[in-house]
């Protein structure tokens, strides 16, 4: 049990099970539709995961990188002519520029600089997406072209929940890699003690960068999905709001845990949906359950779960 | 091996650091000894690269290295030892000096080996969560992580804090044994007289100033040192 828990890949294998059970279970499509935007909301929270529970930094701003590859996936084609898919590698590349210019002159400065100035981000992305009417269709929002990659058209549940799941794996595949890397063990001796790893050789300001780069590249690549998938883009895909969901699914799943931001993701996504015959009181019930739970399982759920089954084996 | 010409260094509008100037020759232990407060921990934190220095050079190995960043420092050789120990609490002890051979790629399974021969202790717990050590261990731990990077110059902040007096005495043998293997060690201390004991050399530092220098041996003679440090009272 200790060696499964320990395996840094086990999360990943976990959820490839899930992936393939889950079309195997379900009794409609809707279903997939939810699994689908679980994978592309949890391809977020992982990345955003690595920044809050390894680099030790938190983003206010993820849902301006992850509307940015929505975007770009959507504008590239209708404005540029561009192919879908290089408009949303472009978008996807472009977002880790920007994350980069962000980062690069706070990630120098310890403390919580970053969550504001993504804070920041997030609201010029918002105003901008809202304004550019010529460009994004203003509050209506807009279409999007359909994905084509060779001859494959990728469009409707059936394509978008293995690709989205696939994705999914992959990060996670990556996320566990570069934390089981050398890299990965500076991460975390620098969210322990920035002092102590800088005097020890680690350039702390880069590795935060890194992280934070990817992360951001995680959620572009998460918006450039959920777009393609549904098939028009509004402004709310890069709402403030959308980044404090994200944070709220890190860590309701367990800061540091893979596993837990598929799971916080799931969570929120989902529970949503299981609450709406309660009505108006559907987002008064979710407030209170996301209380009770962080108040049981402080750490995160995943976190929590697994210190309570290491003591049950010892 | 290590100078220091006219440093000062502040807080804000607080001086902490006034016109510094000391000297590390290679191979020698020197004690930097003072009261809380004098100062001791901005200046190896100033030598480190992480406090920002006002005026003044640091020279090391007659590079002047003071606009070099802390992470680059420690490629040069000069290695600290933080205040507090400041071990990686979540990582395992083995994770821990790791991390300390960041610097060093992938040939280090001889000096982790190493380590152990030097910090039993160390070897016992390789897989426990450093966290869960005690102050002596977490310690010798700091010091082993720093190893690890192969310092030239050991910078060591309050190795004794916290310890108690037959882990002191242990810490002390291990800084003399540092150095028999070729390492120059400049150690600050508010337990004068250990560090003096085993210093070539020391300096007195009082609110930011160095107001006295000599041997280690004549240090501890020293009447105003002994009034001020060690307690002994001395008849004018």
């Amino acid at each position: 049990m200790r060696r499964i828990l320990a395996n840094p890949y086990a999360p990943a294998f976990a959820l490839a099970v899930v992936v393939v059970m889950v079309p195997l279970l379900v009794p409609s499509p809707f279903y997939l539709r939810l699994a689908t935007l679980v994978f592309i909301n949890a391809l977020v929270v992982v990345g955003l995961n690595l920044l809050m529970g390894y680099a030790g930094q938190i983003s206010l701003g993820h849902a301006a990188f992850f509307a940015m590859g929505a975007y770009a996936s959507a504008i590239g084609p209708a404005h540029l002519g561009l192919p879908t898919l290089a408009s949303m590698l472009a978008g996807i590349v472009l977002t880790g520029v920007v994350a980069y210019g962000v980062g690069k002159p706070i990630l120098r400065f310890k403390g919580y600089h970053l969550a504001v100035a993504t804070l920041g981000l997030g609201v010029i992305v918002s105003i901008v997406i809202t304004n550019e009417i010529a460009w994004t269709g203003g509050p209506d929002g807009m279409q999007v072209a359909r994905l084509w990659i060779g001859s494959w058209r990728v469009s409707g549940v059936a394509n978008w929940y293995w690709v989205a799941g696939i994705t999914l794996i992959v990060a996670m595949l990556g996320a566990a890699n570069l934390l089981s890397s050398p890299t990965g063990r500076a991460l975390r001796a620098i969210h322990d003690s920035e002092v102590a790893a800088g005097v020890l050789g680690i350039d702390v300001a880069r590795y935060k960068l890194l992280v934070f780069v990817i992360s951001a590249i995680y959620a572009a690549t998460a918006g450039a999905f959920l777009a393609l998938f549904d098939g028009h883009v509004t402004p709310v895909t890069g709402g403030i709001l959308r980044s404090i969901e994200f944070v709220a699914m890190a860590v309701l799943g367990g800061l540091g845990s893979i596993l837990g931001s598929v799971l916080g993701a799931a969570v929120l996504v989902v529970l949503p949906q299981a609450l709406t015959s309660f009505h108006e009181f559907e987002h008064a019930i979710l407030g209170a359950i996301l209380m009770v739970l962080m108040i049981a399982l402080r750490r995160g759920v995943i976190p929590s779960l697994q210190s309570w089954l290491l003591r049950g084996a010892a | 091996m290590l100078t220091v010409e006219h440093l000062s260094s502040r807080y804000g509008r607080i001086e902490a650091l006034h016109d510094v100037t000391l000297h590390v020759a290679a191979g020698e232990i020197i004690a930097l000894v003072g009261s809380n407060g004098a100062g001791k921990t901005t200046l190896l934190k100033a030598l480190s690269g992480v406090q920002p220095i006002v005026a003044g050079r640091v020279r090391f190995d007659g590079r002047e290295i003071q606009r070099i960043a802390a992470h680059r420092r420690v490629r040069l050789g000069l290695v600290q030892v933080p205040e507090g120990r400041q071990v990686f609490g979540p990582l395992s002890v083995e994770e821990n000096l790791l991390v300390g051979a960041w610097t060093r790629g992938r040939a280090i399974a001889d000096d982790l080996a190493r380590i152990f021969v030097t910090f039993p202790m160390l070897a016992d717990f390789r897989h426990r969560a450093a966290g869960t050590l005690s102050g002596g261990q977490q310690q010798m731990l700091a010091i082993g992580r720093a190893l690890m990077a192969r310092p030239r110059l050991l910078l060591l902040d309050e190795p004794s804090m916290g310890l108690a007096p037959l882990l002191i005495d242990q810490i002390f043998a291990i800084i003399a044994d540092i150095r028999s293997q070729g390492v120059t060690v400049l150690v600050v201390e508010q337990n004068v007289q250990a560090a003096l004991a085993i210093a070539d050399r020391g300096y007195v530092l009082e609110t930011g100033r160095i107001t006295l220098e000599g041997s280690g041996r004549s240090l501890i003679c020293d009447d105003r040192v002994r009034q001020a440090y060690l307690g002994v009272h001395v008849d004018a």
